[in-house]
């Protein structure tokens, strides 16, 4: 998919709780051996999505240097909303100071909610109906005790500002593409705190299917081979899908390096992918052409080729890289872990 | 708190939005109808520094009803850099890492909620300042 007029990256932040649950302190606890991840980013007793949200918001609208009251759209995509009725977008427009003139609301569409955002917003920006738009991915990913799922899921999120491509706009994008279908591999029923998913089933039918062909449709439409990219990212789950993904399209391990947080982080489910491309930015120089491709279950994938642009320089080393959040941490153990996450009833 | 009473304090609590007065210039927060150093009544809104210094402190063992679940934590009296004085929960840090004189910066965090139906109290506190490893 193509815009009537060009768009770009005017402004992001990301935000990654401080509280780390190693996986080895998961294996303790459960008595697992494969530890997908080295860590997690765990939210703290007061943290949601919301508040998640709003601290990625803020640092976006510091690095684009914009009057908030200018944006015209925020979008957060979550799975984890603090209400089942209540938009978190709203909470996040008043918290930054965008209210009233503004449209708002909440994406859901598991791990790939951010980058649905995304779309939204480079519609409404090109269309010329607003000219700043906010989407975000942010996260307090669930899973349930003992769960294969629990090594992985994760806190944290990041967003994005899109306006029309100017000198000032820190990257552009070329083009995007949607890869969609219904396939059951996670889901969970309202009312139900934790999810359920497919196992293995999980794998092929679901995330490279999909991840595969939003990235190989999205190269066709452009005309470009993976030698065109210097970075991309893939959405992280774990650290083997994405490396596998990566190897299966033709993309190096250098090219996804910058973006692979979840190592370090674990998969904050709507935040993955753009916090994965928050942290490419924060080394990408100009002309450097990056890939990004997310993928939310149930299922789908969203495709994007940005372009880095001289602006991307400016707010060296001012605004806060991915990296400090990363650095930014304190180990707990898997009761405090229970206790922040309300695993514990009372 | 009741529902309509947090809604009319929410641009205060979430943008760290406070009053100026027009006669001594002294920056007031939270608002009140009257300067409290000079008894004015012309008082402006103003936006408060979001970064500041720590005064004092000292850790809420037995918190008040609404606030169990983040027991323990620390309160800290705060002067931003802007000289407005803010009372505030500072969360990040360990009650032994805190210090009088700590830089902190404001946050955005839940505060209190009215049980698992009720509405959630959103508004800020403070944390150690990030900065770049």
């Amino acid at each position: 998919m193509k815009t009537s007029r060009p768009v770009g990256i005017i402004g992001y932040g990301a935000y990654i709780p401080m509280n780390r649950l190693k996986a080895s302190e998961i294996s303790r606890v459960w008595g697992g051996c494969a530890e997908p991840i080295e860590e997690k980013a765990v939210a703290s007793i007061d943290e949601d999505a919301v508040t998640i949200a709003v601290e990625c918001a803020r640092y976006a609208i510091k690095r684009a240097k914009i009057d908030p009251r200018e944006i015209g759209a925020i979008y957060v995509g979550t799975e984890s909303k603090p209400y089942a009725v209540k938009p978190c977008g709203t909470i996040v427009a008043e918290a930054i100071g965008a209210t009233p003139h503004v449209t708002a609301a909440d994406y859901e569409f598991a791990c790939k909610a951010g980058t649905e955002a995304f779309q939204a917003c480079i519609g409404l920006v090109s269309s010329g109906m607003v000219k700043y738009a906010m989407a975000i991915g942010a996260d307090t990913a669930q899973g349930r005790p003992a769960d294969p799922l629990e090594y992985t899921v994760a806190c944290g999120g990041a967003a994005f500002i899109f306006t029309l491509k100017s000198e000032r706009t820190l990257a552009y994008l070329e083009g995007s593409y949607s890869y969609v279908t219904d396939t059951p591999d996670f889901w969970r029923r309202g009312l139900e705190m934790y999810p359920r998913h497919g196992n293995r089933f999980t794998g092929e039918p679901a995330y490279f299917r999909h991840i595969i062909g939003a990235a190989k449709g999205l190269m066709a439409e452009l005309g470009y081979g993976p030698e065109d990219f210097k970075y991309a990212v893939f959405h992280q789950p774990n650290v083997k899908f994405p490396v596998k993904v990566a190897k299966r399209l033709g993309f190096s391990m250098d090219a996804i390096k910058p973006g692979l947080i979840v190592p370090y982080v674990g998969n904050t489910y709507a935040g993955s992918t753009p916090i994965g491309l928050a942290a490419t930015l924060d080394v990408a120089e100009p002309g450097d052409r990056i890939l990004v491709v997310s993928y939310g279950s149930g299922a789908g994938s969203d495709a994007f080729s940005f372009v880095v642009q001289d602006a991307i320089m400016e707010g060296r080393p001012r605004d806060l890289p991915v990296s400090a959040f990363i650095a930014r941490k304190r180990y707990i153990d898997y009761s405090l872990y229970s206790r922040m996450r309300g695993k514990i009833h009372l | 708190m009741s529902v309509p009473r947090y809604w009319r304090e929410i641009k205060y609590r979430y943008r760290l939005i406070g009053e100026l007065c027009t006669e001594c210039g002294a920056i007031i927060f939270p608002r009140r109808s009257l300067c409290p150093h000079c008894g004015c009544r012309e008082l402006e809104e103003c936006k408060l520094s979001e970064t500041g210094t720590v005064l004092s402190w000292t850790v809420i063992q037995h918190p008040p009803k609404g606030y169990e679940k983040y027991a323990p934590y620390v309160v800290a009296l705060i002067k931003l850099d802007d000289g407005a004085r803010i009372l505030s929960q500072v969360v990040d840090v360990e009650p032994e890492e805190m210090r009088v004189g700590l830089r902190v910066e404001a946050t955005f965090r839940r505060v209190r909620e009215d049980g698992s139906s009720g509405i959630i109290e959103y508004g800020y506190k403070f944390r150690p300042i990030i900065e770049e490893p």
